[in-house]
Order: C-alpha cells, then structure tokens, then sequence
C-alpha cells in the first residue's frame, strides 16, 4: 500500500494536531506520527505496508480495517513488563516513544521462513491437525503439538509481574448508553434532558463515533456536558451483558500515555448495573471473498474514508473500490475530495442511485457495473486487481478477467450491526434481508437498540431512532419526558442495502479467498467442512475455527454463514447464527484481577497470637486462609531438626501449641442436644454438662466428612468444634438443617471461632503447669478427669479448660476471650518455664498425632468412611442421624475399601505423601496400586520415618513387606505395615 | 445476578452460595427407604424453566432462601426465608 501522508490543505485530518509530531519505532526502525494518530495510521501515513504476518500460512498481511475488527494489524506493544501482544493498530493510539513489534514472522516480516506452509496450502486444510497429528496414539500429538504451537499463533506474552494498577469501580444509572454516534449522543441527550442518571460509553479515544470531529458531534457533546448526573467514559469498552442489567466495561485510563502517571491505574474495570440500557453499538463493514482477498492494500471501504478523515492518510496513490452498496460511494467522494486518484469503481450491480453515479464521475473514476473483482493481483503488496463480469442470479463471476492496476483496493460487502451486547443479553438474532445482515432481536432484558445496530444506517434515522430510545429509557425509568429538537441532517441519499455478492470468484478461480483473515480459515474450508458433515453453524465454527479467533470474527462470520447456506441450499437464517459470548474486544487480565493480586487475591486471617509467634521466631505456614506457626526454628536446624526437637519436648515434658484456628460453633436452645445427636454419628443426648465428646459429621451419602471435639457447657449450650477446613462449610449445614430440615428444633447456632483464642498445653508436666497458671481450679485427675471441661480464671481472665488429647499426652486446651490470647499464653509459658516449656508449630503437632494414629485433613478426604479410618465403633446403629443410611449401602460396606494402617519405613528412608502402594514383586507398568500414603512424618518417639496410609485389605496385611512408589519422582521406598497406632496404643499417657 | 433477600433487600449474587434444588425434602428416617434414599441423595431434575432453588446468603443475613428462579432467562420470581419464620422478597 503506498499510503501517505495528505497535504495540509486537504480536506480532512480532522483528529491529529499537526504542530505536535511523536516518535515511535516499528520493529526497531524510526516513524513520526501526529498527535491524534493510530499506531496504524501513522505507518500507513509512512507507506508501511506490511503489518503482520498470518496465522497459520504465515502470508503477509496490511490493514484492513479502521477499528476494533482489525483481523490482521496484531502487534506487541512495548518492552519488558509492559509488553503487551496482539495489540490491535488500528486502536493504539499514537504517543512519544511507542514501540510496536510486528508478529508471528520469523526471521523478520518481510521474509518470513514459515511462508512455505502456503505452499503446502491444501494440506493444511480444516481440521489437518486433528486428522494428521492426534493418530494412532495420543503420543504422535504429544510429540507434534510443541512445534505446530510455535508455527502458528500470535504475539509471546510476558512472564513478568505486571507493573501497573487496576481500578474496579461500581456504577449505578437509569440509563447506560453504549455507543457515542448519532444514535447514542442523541439516546444520552434525551434521557439527560428527562433527568435521568446516564452513562455513556464509547470504545474510541473521543466520543462522537461516525460524527467524530463534526460541529454537530461538539454541538451535541458540549449539551450533554452540560447536564449533571451524566458520566461520559471514553475509551470504554462495554464487553459484557450480564444478568439484571449488569454489564462489564474497561476503561483504558493511561494506555495511551507512555506509563501511567503517578496514582494513575493503567485500566479501570467497571461494573454498571443500568435500569435501562440503550445500545447505540453502530455496525462494522463486511469485505467481499475473492482471490488473494488478504493481500497487502486491500482494505475495508469506510476504513480508507475515516484514513483520510480523521488521520490525513491516503490509503494509496492508485485507489479502486469493490461495492455492492451505494454507501461504499462515500469513501470514494471523501478520497476523491482530498485529491487521491481513484482508479476504478467495479460495483456488481448493474444499476446505481443516480447519487452513486455522480459521485463517480465526480471523481473521474471508470464504472465498471455488473463486475466483480474476481482477484487480487501483486507480490507482498497489491499491484492490480482481475475484475470480470458479474453473474447475480448464479453468484458467481464469468467470464475473461481483465486488469486493472491499484495499488489499494477499498471493499465494501455491506455493513454488519454490532449486535454482540444484545445477543450476550439474550435476544436471539433476527434475519434482515434488506441489509442481509442479523439484527438484535427481542429484548429478555430492560434494553433497547438505536441506530447502524438497529439497522438504520442514515445519519438523520440514527438520531432520530436514538432520541426515541432515550426518551423510552427513560420514560421506563418514571422519568416525564421533555421533549428535545432533532438536530438537522439530511437523509443519506446514498443508501446501504446491499446486492447480496459473498464470494465473487469464478467458478474454480484462482489464489487462495479468505473467509476469517484472522484465522487463515478459507472459503474452501467451509465448502471442506460441508463435505466432511460438520454442517451446523456450530459445527462450523469449531471444525474450521472460522471465528474463534481474538477478533471473534467480526469480519467474517456473516460471510461464512452465508457461504454455509450456499454449499446447503438454504437460506442464511435458516442456516442461524451462534450467539456471541463476551467479551466483545478482549479483556486484560490484569482489568478483571484489579485490587485482587499478590496478598490481596484473598483475606489472609491471623489468629489473636499471630504477633507473638512472629516476635517469637515462628515460621509461619498457609492452612486456609488462616497463617499458623510451622515450627519455632532453633539456630541453624532444618524444618526436621526443628519439629522432631518440639515434639520430643512435648513427649519429655510440656509444649503448647495455637489451636485458634480450629472452626468453633456456640450451639444453643433447649433442643441442642437433640440436634446434635442428629448431627454426629455418635451419641450426644447423654454427654453430661462439664464433659466433652468426640463426634464425627458425616455426610448425607454416608462418607464421613468432619470431626471435632464438643463440649456440654450447660444443659442448653454447647461449643462444637471443627476441622480448620470446614469451619465455614459445617456452620452452613448446620444453619441449612435447622431452616429447611428440623424448623421446629429450638437451637441457635453462631460461629465463635474468632471469638475464642485456644491453646493446647501437652506433655506429662502439664498439668503441674496450668496448676500453677491457672487460679485455683483443681487440677487432679479426679477435679478434671479426661474429657472433663471447667469453667475457671487465669490472671482474672475468665477461660475455659478441657481435658483433650491430640498428641496422645496428658493435655489440655485452654480457650479465652481473643483480646486476652497474649496475656494467657505467656503467663502459661511463664509457668511452665521450671519445665523447659516450649511452643511448637503445625509440624510438631502433625507428628505427635501420626505416631497416634489420629486422623485428620489427609485422611478425611471426602472419599473415607469411618469404617475406612477404624472408627466404626463412634458410628451408632441405634439412632437416625444425618448420613446414617447411606453408610450401610454395599458400596461403603465393601470389605476391598482402602482401609487406615500404618506404615514404618524399612530401609529408613523418607516417605513421600501421595505415593502408592504396590507389591515388592510387581514389574507390570504402571504396578497396580494397592492404596497409598497420606501423612508422613519422622518419629521421634520410634525413631523412624512412618506415615499413615489408605491400603486394600489393610488391617489383614499388617507384617507384610510393601513398596511405597512416587514414579514422577523415581522414589521407591520399603515399608512396613503396621497397625496405625505406632505409639502408645492403650492410651495409657493421657489418662494418668 | 440479584437475589431479592427478603431480610437484606436486593444483593449480589456473590454474596450467596448455591444450596440446590429446594424440590426435595429429606425422608423420614422412621420410614424412609433405600430408595428414597437414594432419590433424595442422588437425583435431581434439570429443570428448562421455573426452578426452586436453596440459596444461603453467607455473606449477609446467613438466612436460607428458597428462590424460584427461571433456568433459562436466570429471572428470579421471588425468594422466601426457610425455616420457622417465613417472609418473602420479590425482585424490585
């Protein structure tokens, strides 16, 4: 294309500053633009002609269009963690210092070795990799996928953290008006003038849409300004109707801005929940299919227009139009105006408006009617086109072609309504044989179309049909109407309906003719698709990827249905349309993440004691949300160094652990026990008051699902406590059965978890500990006996203390007010100082309750039943309670089931958690997996590496000999079976 | 989507957790049997259309509601609190 630069005294430019030229580079080499450019029309303004290169057949590619639809201007913009790929040119606006790449070419864009796989087009057909690399064996795709990824695709993302911020805001309005042109600035206007709140929204830099830069654009936008309660976002991409009239909208805020300024987020995400919504979205250009259609210099007809327009670019020296509508004459009249040669006008109908006529001869251009550009001719760039008579009834051209030299060809097919957002809303998309084109279709949502997307494509119509919307809107909103002037426009006498022409070659006509430019899917892929059964639009879409590709075929799917409907004989609704999905243009992940990143992706809880643990050297682990000591490092020890040290001291003597984190439920009402009989599986209606009891949850298909200890703190109230992990989801069941389930239970239920601080004291010296910390409560076996709860004072601090056992020691929990969890760890740690009392971590405390074979997250897996961990005898057969059905089923009763035992490692190796269990003898590959390994630790008290572990027929292997295997990692281990309580197995250290 | 919270008001569908289908009601453990059992557990239509639906709303009053709500369109009829005291919400 040999674009270049108008003079200033031609008409047109209207949106660049020409006293304001900016720098930038394009694959390294140095351009000026203006301030007001694109990216892309200040290379087309610099005779650039080459953009890119094509998806899969790598063929140079130049610019198409003048918008959001561009298929083939990607470029990656910036360097380091600001490159950004697949950038559209043909939006980036211009400023000082811009860098752009071109992409998917290698070694450079002008040659580019992997252009041969256009020599091997017809191989490369719809669905070649599908047919050719996933057979016989999944291993033949495995091995190809790494080099056809490299060979086809887009720009390489950065693997850098993105430098920038993101905003999210919340919006509420009457009325959001999506869309800046005629229709939208009128809709906005109206609903303004009624007093409603309004939003308006527009992709473009500046809003105005197709009047940008007209007086009557500035005439309706300094009204608009004038009223308050209006929001006018420019550079705002409305991407996604959503349920309840919410849509998603992103505003560029600083990408036209080298960096963003100090405080400035780079994008804004909002969400605007709109009573009523108006969408004024306009309509894109449609190309015609011919030979070579995506050679360099052919371009979409309106987007040469807005080139000279708004830019002061001439889209080429030698310029011919293909149209099959009379709009496409406007381009010709703006080009002509601004002195640009024009070559030929080929329209395929044999009859013009006599508008169309004057216009052409205006321009001095030769019309040739009733011919069709039938090929586009010329090496990386167009030098000619074929053009050939048109044969309307039969779509096709006949006949010899005859030369005719351009270096642009302008295309114009008809226009398209962007009718995306009301199709994501739900309208299902009416067929308009007039503008062949779908329109929006019934509304299931508070929203109305106006204007091109609409199908009225006249100025006046478009203002006319958007004040009408607006005042509806707002009407609907209980707004009284006020009445506002229609500003004055002529009527187009240029009108947009189309003959409809998709594909105008001749029968068996040369070069390759592109339906989705973006990805590479050609018109005999269509014609492929129809031969091989894949007849469905949605078929279609996906055997071919016709429209798949980021510009969502904005371009090409109409011509592609249309193509369809050719090769089966029907019409094109008949053939239908899938619906649009959002978003509309893409979306930064970075828009949609927005505050949410790093340690702000989730609440990070902490317990009362956090400080203390961190003052105190702990090394803090994730358990959930929740951050809890690791271990309490010494010098120089590693993690195993630290946790065998801490939990030989709790063995030896006394350790105290924070137990806060465990989910705590104030359970209370005069049915409490009643119900929680119902809930365990074991009996709760006796548990006298002072006493706690362990109780297992399980779920309704019989799998268990939680344990925690429960104490009876008066006839009426109870403290339940839960797993860490199910904290949250056990309260919503228990709320779930109380309302829907058991409404007539009197019982109230709340979490306390965040309420109470709770610390483990354990080890044989404990209770000589707390006897001293605490204020005279009796501490004696017989005062507190296990499982005993008392309610007591600790420094004046009111606590309450149970009798429990998680590390198989004499022990206690200690729980009190959160705001005094300081106060009372340390005055314990104080007391038990005569001891060598230490505070351990997660780690410690994981290793004392496998040596006890206590069970926990690893083994409640979801997929266990209490039979599997040996906790059949806490499961009672003589109450009803939630699950107590389905546990009997045949399926959970299956003597095969994976059942808990222990393991102890033979040879003293480490064993890995998640390795499988196998016979020593078995040399199949892979083994067959007889259980695995599911919590691991080193014993201090056995000296030994030993893990719990779900094993077929468990308990009956215990002695033999197993192989404990983790092929990702090459690990085999010897173990031992053994009966999964390693250390004191009669229980004998807690109850002294 | 907005869920008419008859205790809150109208709320964003994030601050609610899906319950499933409010058709069901637990068996009677007296008399139930394995097959009701199994119904109760394992099967649930999928409904086109008008749809009743347990909703919790976690992130506000934690009241469970039994929404009616339209499959298709995602249009919601209206909610009702469950349990002893019953009250009613309608979209706005």
């Amino acid at each position: 294309m040999s674009g270049y630069r108008l003079s200033p005294n031609a008409p047109g430019g209207s949106q660049i500053d020409r006293s304001k030229p900016l720098d930038f580079t394009f694959d390294g080499e140095a351009y000026e633009g203006f301030a007001g450019d694109t990216l892309a029309s200040a290379l087309l303004a610099s005779s650039v002609d080459l953009y890119g290169r094509s998806f899969k057949y790598h063929r140079p590619r130049g610019l198409l269009s003048a918008g959001v639809e561009e298929p083939n201007a990607l470029v990656t913009l910036g360097s380091g963690a600001r490159s950004e790929p697949n950038t559209r040119a043909t939006v980036v606006e211009l400023f000082d210092g811009l860098e752009a790449k071109s992409q998917n070419r290698w070694p450079s864009l002008g040659f580019d070795v992997m252009a041969v796989n256009g020599l091997a087009g017809p191989i490369l057909s719809a669905g070649f990799y599908y047919k050719t690399f996933m057979g016989p064996t999944a291993k033949a795709w495995m091995f190809y996928e790494h080099f056809i990824r490299k060979a086809a695709g887009l720009g390489a993302g950065t693997k850098l953290p993105d430098p920038d911020r993101y905003e999210e805001m919340n919006a509420f309005c009457d009325v959001l008006v999506v869309g800046s042109g005629p229709a939208g600035l009128m809709a906005a206007l109206t609903a303004a003038g009624s007093g409603a709140r309004v939003v308006l929204a527009d992709e473009q830099a500046a809003l105005g849409g197709n009047l940008r830069g007209s007086g009557l654009s500035h005439d309706l936008l300094a009204k608009l300004s004038a009223h308050d309660g209006v929001t006018l976002l420019p550079r705002t991409t409305v991407y996604g109707y959503y349920d309840d009239n919410t849509l998603g909208a992103v505003e560029r805020v600083a990408d036209h801005l080298p960096v963003p300024a100090e405080g400035q987020p780079r994008e804004r995400h909002w969400t605007i929940r709109a009573r009523e919504v108006v969408l004024a979205t306009g309509a894109i250009e449609r190309p015609i299919v011919f030979g070579d259609n995506d050679k360099p210099g052919v371009m979409l007809a309106d987007a040469g227009r807005l080139y000279v327009e708004r830019h002061g670019v001439a889209p080429g020296r030698q310029v011919a139009l293909f149209t099959n509508n009379d709009g496409a004459y406007r381009s010709v009249a703006a080009l002509a105006a601004a002195g640009i040669s024009i070559a030929a006008i080929v329209d395929a109908r044999a009859q013009i408006s006599p508008a169309a006529r004057s216009i052409a001869d205006a321009a001095g251009a030769e019309l040739l009617l009733g011919q069709a550009v039938t090929r586009a001719l010329g090496g990386q760039q167009l030098s000619g086109i074929a053009v050939a008579t048109y044969d309307a009834a039969a779509g096709t051209s006949v006949g010899t072609a005859r030369t005719i030299a351009a270096d642009c060809l302008l295309v114009s097919g008809g226009w398209t309504p962007t009718i995306h957002l009301a199709s994501q809303a739900g309208g299902t998309a009416r067929w308009d044989e007039t503008l062949t084109a779908f329109l929006p279709g019934a509304a299931h949502q508070p929203w109305r179309a106006a204007g091109a997307c609409n199908g009225s494509l006249g100025t006046a119509a478009s203002l006319a049909e958007g004040a009408q919307a607006g005042a509806e809107a707002a009407r609907a909103c209980g707004f009284a109407s006020s009445p506002v002037s229609l500003p004055a426009a002529t009527d187009e006498p240029l009108a947009d309906a189309p003959l409809p022409v998709w594909d105008a070659r001749p029968k068996g006509g040369k070069g390759k003719a592109f339906v989705d430019l973006q990805h590479d899917v050609t018109a005999s892929d269509v014609a492929l698709a129809h031969r091989e059964g894949f007849r469905s639009v949605e078929h279609l879409k996906r055997y071919t990827t016709l429209g798949m590709a980021t510009d969502q075929g904005k371009t090409s799917n109409i011509i592609g249905l249309a193509l369809m409907a050719r090769e089966r004989q029907l019409s094109i609704p008949e053939v239908g349309t899938t619906r649009f999905r959002p978003p509309y243009t893409p979306v930064s992940l970075g828009a949609l993440a927005g505050q949410a990143r790093g340690g702000h992706f989730r609440p990070t809880r902490r317990t009362a004691l956090h400080d203390w643990h961190i003052a105190n050297g702990a090394e803090m682990v994730e358990a959930g949300l929740w951050l809890r000591p690791r271990i309490y490092r010494q010098g120089n020890e590693t993690v195993e160094q630290a946790y065998v040290r801490e939990a030989r001291q709790v063995r030896e003597s006394v350790g105290m652990v924070d137990v806060s984190t465990l989910g705590k439920i104030d359970v209370q009402g005069p049915d409490a026990s009643e119900f929680l009989n119902r809930v365990y599986s074991n009996g709760f209606l006796k548990l006298p008051e002072g006493k706690a009891r362990y109780g297992l949850m399980l779920r309704e298909d019989g799998f268990l699902w939680d344990d925690g200890t429960t104490w009876r703190l008066s006839e009426t109230q109870f403290l339940m406590t839960t797993t860490t992990a199910n904290a949250a989801p056990v309260l919503s069941q228990l709320e779930f059965l109380l309302a829907a389930v058991w409404p007539e239970m009197k019982v109230a239920v709340t979490s306390v978890t965040e309420q109470w601080a709770g610390m483990a004291v354990s080890g044989p010296k404990s209770r000589e500990v707390l006897a001293a910390a605490l204020d005279g409560i009796d501490m004696s076996n017989e005062a507190l006996p296990f499982m005993g709860v008392r309610k007591g004072h600790l420094n004046g601090v009111p606590v309450l203390v149970a009798r429990l056992s998680f590390s198989g020691e004499l022990a206690y929990e200690v729980y009190c007010g959160a705001h005094h969890g300081e106060s009372v760890w340390t005055r314990i740690l104080e007391a038990g100082k005569p001891f060598g009392m230490i505070p351990y971590g997660v780690e410690a405390l994981g290793t004392l309750r496998i040596e006890k074979g206590h069970v926990a997250g690893p083994e409640l897996d979801g997929r266990t039943t209490a039979e599997d961990l040996g906790l059949a005898s806490m499961v009672s057969t003589k109450k009803p309670f939630i699950g107590s059905s389905m546990y009997q089923r045949e399926g959970l009763t299956d003597p095969a089931r994976l059942k808990l035992v222990g393991f102890v490692s033979a040879k003293g190796d480490k064993i890995r958690p998640g390795a499988h269990l196998v016979s020593a003898g078995d040399t199949a590959s892979p083994p067959k997996s007889l259980g695995h390994i599911t919590s691991t630790t080193y014993s201090p008290a056995l000296e030994k590496y030993i893990a719990l572990g779900l094993l077929e027929d468990g308990p009956n292997r215990i002695g033999e000999t197993l192989v404990a295997t983790y092929p990702l990692k090459n690990i085999d281990v010897e173990v031992e079976v053994v009966s999964s309580h390693f250390f004191d197995p009669d229980g004998s250290r807690m109850h002294v | 989507m907005l869920i008419p919270c008859p205790h809150c008001g109208p709320r964003d569908l994030g601050e609610f957790t899906y319950g499933g289908d409010a058709t069901k009601d637990r068996p009677d453990p007296d008399r139930a049997t394995a097959e009701d059992w199994n119904d109760y557990v394992f099967h649930r239509d999928n409904p086109r259309g008008r749809h009743a639906e347990y909703w919790h709303h976690g992130q506000g009053c934690r009241l469970w509601l039994k929404v009616t709500r339209d499959t298709v369109t995602h249009k919601i009829e209206g909610a009702e609190t469950v349990g002893p005291a019953k009250r009613e919400g309608t979209p706005s």
